[in-house]
């Protein structure tokens, strides 16, 4: 391997990784939160990528992603409030047998709406377009995808750690029950997480669409698995965590793709999940958590 | 009730059961809707069955189902494709040398099926039962995937056939002189005794008390360790038996027979019939799948009522209504069919008598004012 093209590996893996890495804050903020693996997360990306291809058909790329990260929110917070809400005294196992339940749906949902075969993700032209850093030619996407990422972290993190809504989500995530005792309003909290959440996954369903060719029901589940796993792999419940684990498992995916593993990709990604479990069970920043008997 | 006319009816229900599944053999043809559904429906019961030992009695969640099943079917297919048509199914990579020769009984490929799972189970057991409820689910279903992503890769491709997938798999065949269409019924009805007589006997216990609470029942003297390792990998033998019963039914198999999707929908078959219960898990079983197969075919149809076009109604909706129906069942009746209690003749009896409401109101009234939590 030259040293051209493992710079152009390395930014492709930086792009996917920091993909991975936005959809990878969903989960982490969620289960932070609820403890909950928010099994729809995956498929909510899906959904996003199928808004795109009808708002692109009727108003140009800057309105139709607004319109897209508006609807992207919209079903998420639908989705808490439908599936979720109702089952916050629940044990943990039948709230993540809803999450199922939802991704189950979402599926058969864009199955039916959608039918099962690829849809070609709508181009936009200024994305595509190609660049080149000496002799590293890449897409316009592929360059910008990790720097709003990163800017995205950074107002994430601002959010979190500077204001009130912030101070509230890191008081519900340490103590459910407390913090609604301080007058922290529980349900308006989670539906910010999930606001968040959801606008990350459409802005990650754009950036990496983008450059793949097409869209099916089933898109969202193995990338979504990923993340979740990038999120395990960061430390679950810690954004920076979420995020090196994100930009880890990009790499190291298209590392073995190039090495021409391809077909083992996602295999090595479960395997480095068993791994990290065994060795460090809160992942590279976690906190450890004491269990209560 | 005394035990006599609970052994009665019990002869009796046993009795019907038998009766009701001759009667589907004699009286109907082959492309009946009912032999499907019932052959189908006592599958996915044992996968079901082998699901809930494991989420349901020992309260680990796993998402590996689809896996096991996977494993087992293809160690089922693998070693039961008659020798004289391996040159048809393998015509483009070329099979195995020492597979060339070898032609199991469909009766030991399907305990070697099992055996094999319950082996990988214990494989990956070693690392995964350490791991807590979530992790353990995401592991166990990160699982499954690698099981579907190796069995479609190059480096099977002269045992598994890669993503062309294997046919010419036998057809049930006869047991005990019985026509082959009884076939899954006996191996299945055997396979969920012994599941129910593992849940009634002190490992059962054991499991149930895991289920309620980790920490108690370690200080209760029970090998925490021990008893995961046993129920996962009791579950997965069954659950490998349960996917060689399925390929057979099929008669052919690809990777993407057993996707997320299968674990989801067995996931749900347990849920509908509560977590815990066997019996529960039965009934939903042929009731999902005789909703899913038969009755609410007509949905994926276009139907006109005189020239009024219906709407909503194309391929597809079917999913979506069922998975609408699920998600009321998960949200609003959490407890299932049977809840997590086995079917019995006294539940039955106070059903319809109402005396276990009459029991309640009579607690709650001697309770008082106690405080409710």
């Amino acid at each position: 391997m030259d040293f051209t093209s493992f710079l152009s590996y390395c930014l492709a893996g930086i792009s996917v990784g920091s993909i991975y890495a936005l959809i990878a804050i969903g989960y982490t903020m969620v289960y932070g939160i609820l403890r909950l693996i928010n099994f729809a997360h995956g498929d909510v990306f899906m959904m996003s990528a199928y808004f795109m291809i009808f708002a692109m058909g009727v108003m140009p790329w800057y309105l139709s992603m607004i319109v897209v990260i508006i609807a992207t929110i919209v079903l998420g917070v639908l989705i808490e409030k439908a599936a979720y809400k109702p089952l916050r005294t629940a044990p943990r196992m039948s709230i993540m047998i809803s999450a199922i339940g939802v991704s189950y749906f979402l599926q058969n949902f864009a199955t039916y709406l959608f039918s099962a075969l690829p849809k070609a993700y709508p181009s936009i032209p200024v994305l595509n377009k190609t660049i080149k850093f000496g002799e590293v030619s890449t897409s316009l996407v592929t360059f910008i995808t990790p720097i709003l990422t990163i800017i995205a972290v950074f107002i994430l993190m601002f959010i979190i750690k500077k204001t009130k809504v912030g101070m509230a989500m890191r008081a519900v995530s340490k103590d459910f029950e407390t913090a609604q005792l301080m007058g922290i309003k529980i349900n308006d909290v989670i539906s910010i997480t999930f606001v968040i959440g959801c606008f990350l996954a459409a802005l990650g369903s754009i950036l990496y669409f983008t450059p793949r060719p097409s869209v099916y029901p089933l898109v969202g589940s193995l990338p979504g698995l990923k993340c979740f796993i990038a999120a395990v792999f960061g430390g679950i419940g810690s954004i920076p965590g979420a995020v090196v684990g994100g930009f880890l498992i990009g790499l190291s995916e298209t590392f073995i793709k190039a090495a021409g593993y391809s077909e083992f990709s996602d295999v090595f990604t479960f395997i480095i999940l068993v791994i990290v479990l065994m060795f460090r069970p809160t992942g590279l920043f976690g906190e450890k958590m004491s269990e209560k008997v | 009730m005394s035990n006599k006319t609970k052994n009665l009816c019990s002869l009796a229900l046993a009795l019907v059961i038998v009766g009701f599944i001759a009667c589907s053999y004699y009286m109907t043809d082959k492309t009946s809707m009912i032999r499907t559904v019932l052959q189908l429906g006592a599958i996915y019961a044992l996968a079901a069955c082998s699901m809930n030992l494991l989420n349901g009695v020992t309260g680990l969640f796993s998402l590996g189902q689809a896996g096991f099943m996977a494993v087992g079917a293809y160690v089922f297919a693998v070693f039961t494709i008659p020798v004289s048509k391996k040159a048809g199914v393998y015509y483009l990579y070329g099979v195995a040398d020492w597979l060339k020769n070898i032609e199991l009984s469909p009766f030991i490929a399907m305990i070697l099926g099992g055996l094999v799972a319950a082996f990988l189970a214990y494989l990956i057991g070693i690392p995964v039962l350490r791991l807590k409820s979530d992790y353990f689910a995401i592991a166990t279903l990160g699982f499954a995937e690698i099981v579907r992503i190796l069995v479609a890769s190059s480096l099977f491709n002269k045992i598994t056939n890669g993503s062309l997938g294997l046919n010419s798999i036998p057809k049930f065949t006869k047991v005990f002189g019985l026509p082959s269409y009884f076939t899954p019924f006996i191996v299945v009805a055997i396979c969920i005794t012994i599941i129910m007589l593992v849940v009634r006997s002190t490992y059962g216990r054991a499991f149930k008390a895991i289920r309620e609470d980790e920490i108690a029942a370690e200080a209760m003297g029970i090998n925490l360790a021990k008893h995961k390792r046993m129920s996962f990998i009791i579950s997965s033998f069954f659950a490998g038996v349960s996917g060689a019963l399925l390929v057979q039914y099929l008669g052919a198999t690809t990777p993407t027979t057993f996707p997320i999707a299968m674990t989801y929908n067995i996931l749900l078959i347990v849920v509908i019939g509560g977590m815990g219960s066997m019996t529960g898990s039965i009934i939903s079983a042929f009731l999902v799948t005789a909703a899913k197969e038969w009755w609410l075919r007509f949905l994926d149809v276009e139907h006109y009522i005189g020239g009024f076009h219906i709407p909503l109604m194309r391929t597809g909706f079917r999913m979506v209504v069922f998975s609408v129906i699920l998600m009321i069942v998960v949200l609003f009746w959490r407890r299932g069919i049977m809840g997590n209690k086995e079917f019995s003749w006294d539940g039955i009896y106070n059903f319809f008598t109402g005396k276990n409401k009459k029991k309640k109101a009579k607690a709650e009234a001697a309770e008082g004012g106690a405080l409710n939590e």
